[in-house]
């Protein structure tokens, strides 16, 4: 060997020592074949790829799924004018949606890029001109937000004048609010609802729609017969995945859908709604100085003020059907905005508390299985408040199945009649996805590509919907506004809004009653 | 000039690892340049050990980790195309090695460490990336780009 490269060099250097000579720059150029050969390769599988990609998507007729890529602008129209009845955490969020952040550090936050998203937010063209509030340190922080003139997409602030009102009739009577958000307890949603109704101010209204029948009653005839625009407050069917699933079922890759699973699964203090406390284990702010309490009651029983029942509120059925009401209700919406799954025929509840043994009356563990004989169709709601293990919401065909939450799977059922050939043919397999989205993509990859192929073989996945992440609440409530605008009926109309109320309570009444109970469409009402 | 202080069969050999190393460091840059949808969030969420809080860092901040998952991409196509084509051979092998050791470390098949990624194989402390980079070494110190490669040209003996 030594013998052969001391002939080599001898013949280079014959040649002159910097000169290229032929064997020089063949060994130059020694990875150019290895560079071809991969580029070979890579074209060759990017291709078999694609083909088997299209040829599988046809056959699903899935080709055309995506979603809207870009936000559109919000209907032109003249200000609209609206007040906020309940200022807590969740009104907050609603303000920041329509378009209002609280002013302290928001240049800063602005400037460091922290506020993009929100930024890109469409301009409601909308003034905040009234909040009402029972306690005098939110309503402060509803006032401060309102008059905030930092606005997204482009808005210039109204310069209109913020007032507080002493009570939710006051506002009501004011001819300067042309409509009304409701993020209070629930036990004022609908009464505050109906007199908006009646006093012509459109309403967007946190869940639940209502907690008592005969006020679901009311509610449903005040808002038909009202010609306002109602928009019961679930975002979750404006998320992009939420519109690729309905592609997908109504392209009938489920079959025959007989089975809908939904659960709630926490384990936290705060998550059984324990609130009342703040980091270092201090009672939070508020007394009877500061807090209007009859107002806070309305018609509820005349109890004193504590802490706990003002923060913790979701515990008692006076004021709300605590997971049936806080939980099942997103659930709810979710399949029904889905399938259109509507009033059931039957409720069946049961459950008890087991485990936050506080002065609470609601139940932690739940279970709820609705009937929908004509569709052939059971849905089930099971929570769990000890416990964080995540069970996800799975609607069941005989063909596949699809869990859908953040993301969308979905999975060929093993003994599925339509894939069965591609199930033979090792195209699909039972085990993983044949087909999931996840538009905040976190797929899962290292250098080692085996994890990549794990995740690549799960099938086809999209990226997140145009450049933009997008509050959803904000697209939820730019529906409402534009509606109110441009004429139309939001997602949360008062006839989904109905179906939701009469299906919780049907729950709800089964549990307190520890029995079955239907829904008699010809009569409407619970028995 | 020595045109080689290896045997052919040494060269051979040391060229062949060079080539298969680039090759798949090109090929994992050049898949997540065709995965639109591909982010390391998902691979550094799953970090533990001492990288974990760099790695948590990352994930918090939007901006930087779409500089992270720029530098991974093209850090792993400029690394291959230099092992293939044996250009900057010595700067492309120890970016390599320092690319595979933060991988490795950051998800490290220790005692005690469970990740909801399941591995394609059995590692008990060493595994394929660690041994990658250790490959890398050996192409580290015995360098081949000077002699087949395009550093032939750049590096030209005096």
């Amino acid at each position: 060997m030594e013998h052969q490269n001391k002939k080599n060099q001898n013949n280079e250097s014959k040649g002159g020592e910097h000169k290229l000579n032929r064997r020089s720059v063949l060994k130059g150029l020694a990875g150019l074949p290895v560079a071809g050969i991969f580029s070979y390769e890579l074209f060759k599988k990017v291709s078999y790829e694609n083909q088997n990609k299209s040829s599988f998507l046809k056959e699903l007729d899935l080709e055309n799924i995506s979603a809207p890529a870009a936000l559109e602008p919000a209907k032109n129209g003249d200000l609209i004018r609206v007040g906020m009845i309940g200022f807590g955490e969740r009104a907050v969020a609603l303000a920041k949606a329509l378009g209002f952040l609280h002013p302290e550090n928001t240049a800063r936050r602005i400037k460091m890029g922290y506020l993009d998203d929100w930024l890109a937010q469409a301009d409601l063209n909308v003034a905040i001109t009234g909040i009402c509030e029972v306690f005098d340190q939110r309503a402060q922080e509803g006032l401060e937000i309102a008059a905030s003139e930092f606005r997204p997409g482009g808005g210039q602030p109204s310069g209109l004048p913020v007032k507080r009102y002493a009570s939710y009739k006051e506002m009501l009577a004011d001819k300067d609010i042309d409509a009304v958000v409701i993020a209070t307890p629930d036990h004022h949603h609908a009464r505050i609802s109906i007199e908006a109704a009646k006093a012509g101010k459109h309403v967007y209204c946190e869940k639940s729609p209502a907690i008592r029948e005969d006020e679901l009653f009311e509610l449903y005839e005040t808002v038909k017969s009202s010609g306002i625009v109602y928009q019961l407050g679930h975002q979750i069917s404006k998320n992009a995945v939420f519109q690729q699933a309905r592609d997908i079922i109504q392209k009938n890759i489920l079959g025959k859908i007989t089975l809908i699973e939904t659960t709630t699964n926490r384990n936290t203090a705060s998550g059984a709604w324990i609130r009342h406390l703040d980091k270092d284990g201090n009672p939070k702010p508020g007394d009877t100085g500061s807090i209007d309490w009859d107002q806070w009651l309305g018609d509820r029983p005349k109890v004193p003020f504590s802490i706990d029942r003002f923060y913790n509120w979701t515990k008692w059925f006076d004021y709300d059907l605590g997971m049936l009401g806080q939980l099942f209700t997103h659930e709810f919406d979710a399949i029904n905005q889905l399938l259109h799954v509507g009033i059931p025929k039957t409720a069946m509840t049961s459950g008890g508390l087991y485990y936050w043994k506080d002065n609470r009356e609601i139940p932690d563990l739940l279970h709820s299985v609705f009937e929908y004989p004509e569709k052939d169709l059971t849905l089930i709601y099971s929570a769990c408040l000890a416990s964080s293990r995540n069970r996800g919401r799975v609607i069941m065909g005989n063909d596949a199945s699809m869990e859908l939450g953040g993301s969308l799977q979905v999975t060929v059922d093993h003994d599925s009649n339509r894939f069965s050939e591609q199930l033979k043919k090792g195209v699909i397999s039972p085990s993983e996805p044949m087909l999931s989205i996840n538009p905040n993509s976190g797929r899962v990859d290292a250098v080692t590509s085996a994890t990549a192929k794990y995740y690549e073989q799960r099938g086809l996945s999209t990226t997140r919907i145009g450049d933009i992440k997008m509050d959803v609440t904000h697209l939820h409530m730019k529906e409402w506004i534009d509606c109110i605008r441009g004429g139309g009926t939001p997602a949360g109309n008062i006839e989904r809004a109905f179906e939701e109320g009469v299906t919780i309570l049907m729950a709800q009444k089964s549990y307190l009653e520890e029995r079955k109970v239907e829904w008699d469409a010809v009569n409407r009402k619970i028995i | 000039m020595k045109e080689s202080i290896y045997s052919t069969k040494q060269l051979s050999a040391l060229v062949a690892v060079r080539f298969l190393i680039g090759w798949h460091l090109l090929y994992e840059g050049v898949y997540k340049l065709y995965s639109p949808a591909w982010s390391s969030q998902g691979f550094l969420s799953e970090s533990q050990w001492i990288m974990s809080g760099f790695a948590k860092w990352i994930i918090s901040n939007q901006e930087i980790l779409s500089v992270v998952d720029f530098l991974n991409t093209w850090g792993l196509i400029a690394i291959g195309l230099g092992l293939i084509f044996g250009l900057l051979t010595r700067i492309a092998t120890f970016s390599g090695i320092v690319l595979l050791l933060m991988y490795y470390f950051s998800t490290p098949p220790l005692i005690g460490l469970e990740y909801s990624i399941p591995a394609e194989g059995n590692y008990l402390i060493i595994n394929k990336t660690l041994i990658e980079a250790a490959a890398l070494v050996v192409i580290l110190v015995f360098p081949t780009g000077a002699i087949i490669g395009l550093d032939r040209f750049i590096f030209k003996k005096k």
